[in-house]
């Protein structure tokens, strides 16, 4: 008895430290993957003449103004001068909104059906991507500024959930690699940290834009995880806990990653 | 993929008669290659870009031609010499009757 008792309190001894040892890992200085592309893809992305993202960001422009079939409104018939109005807008969500953790995307998608009386647009459709990486392009360069609040605490804590909990057939946490493992390498290539700061991506191995929750999907197909849905709350809730676990990074978008 | 598309060149306005100018010319593009298959296990046609032509005062200086191992958004990198004041002309053309044109121009001194 006296033996499990020891056992026990030594157990509690040792945990104490690897609990703050796990906060400091939290705290190691941020780093963009971007610091670790090779010196051709960073150009590419630096570059908007390199940069394909960029046309991207042109076919949102032309959406921007486009006006809905349904009453006649565009975008820009509320929100004027993309350039003005959206500067800084994306490096704050996802946020809560009525009540309702939003995406961009969502956020995209909630204008359309409400102020424009027209439909949805897909998940990782060339238009809502489009506008996506225009909006997104505005904030290019400004820190993300996401913050815990009272409003949007319980949604944080269901993301970092997420984030420590393992998951899939291979049992790993995002956490495992991109916390614990960051920095090291995978097969031939680093381990980034995993912010969500120039999404969306031109991803070359997808050979064309994509979104957060689409590079999400993969890792979890990766770890042979059921995959969250596509515009799901898991997803803003995990969206949520990696912008705040990035706050104070500049974003890049739209970025360029291998 | 639309008809046409969406390009950007990027290169000098003025040069040094003589000089070597380096030209950028990059197309919106998924160059589907015609090998790959959809969910239901049905074909996707070939629909790519197949030539790119660059002609400067209406004599071309360059000339690709793009095949299917060749990926979205191609981006083209070459040189040329800077001989006169005038324009090029950039023109992609591809399957499904697709064309893309762009044009810059080049002051030589």
């Amino acid at each position: 008895m006296k033996q499990w008792q020891l056992l026990f309190t030594g157990c509690l001894i040792f945990s104490v430290p690897i609990v703050f040892a796990a906060t400091d890992a939290g705290k190691q200085k941020l780093q963009s993957s971007y610091e670790l592309m090779s010196a051709e893809n960073k150009a590419m992305q630096d570059d908007p003449s390199l940069n394909p993202a960029m046309f991207w960001v042109g076919d949102g422009e032309a959406l921007w103004n486009k006006p809905s079939a349904q009453n006649n409104k565009s975008c820009a018939s509320c929100h004027g001068n993309v350039q003005k109005s959206m500067r800084g807008v994306a490096t704050a969500f996802p946020k809560m909104i009525k009540g309702r953790l939003q995406t961009l995307e969502g956020q995209i998608n909630q204008c359309r059906v409400g102020a424009q009386g027209a439909l949805a647009l897909p998940y990782d459709s060339k238009e809502l991507l489009s506008l996506t990486a225009l909006i997104a392009n505005q904030s290019k360069g400004m820190p993300i500024t996401v913050r815990e609040t009272p409003e949007n605490k319980a949604a944080m804590q269901k993301g970092r959930q997420s984030f420590y909990e393992r998951m899939g057939q291979l049992n790993l946490s995002c956490a495992q690699c991109h916390e614990e493992r960051a920095g090291l390498k995978l097969g031939g290539s680093f381990i980034p940290q995993g912010h969500p700061n120039a999404y969306p991506i031109y991803r070359l191995e997808w050979q064309t834009l994509g979104s957060l929750q689409r590079r999400l999907r993969n890792c979890m197909s990766g770890v042979r995880a059921q995959q969250y849905e596509y515009g799901s709350p898991e997803m803003a809730q995990l969206e949520l806990f990696l912008m705040w676990r990035a706050r104070g990074l500049p974003m890049e978008s739209p970025g360029v990653r291998p | 993929m639309s008809k046409t598309s969406r390009t950007s060149i990027s290169m000098p306005s003025s040069a040094k008669k003589g000089s070597i100018i380096e030209i950028r010319a990059i197309a919106q593009h998924d160059m589907e290659s015609g090998f790959r298959y959809t969910e239901g296990g049905k074909l996707i046609p070939r629909d790519i870009i197949r030539v790119f032509t660059c002609t400067y005062n209406n004599v071309e200086v360059f000339k690709a031609d793009f095949y299917s191992g060749i990926g979205a958004n191609p981006l083209i990198i070459f040189t040329t010499l800077a001989t006169e004041t005038g324009t090029l002309e950039f023109k992609w053309t591809g399957d499904d009757g697709y064309e893309a044109v762009n044009q810059a121009n080049l002051t030589v001194t």
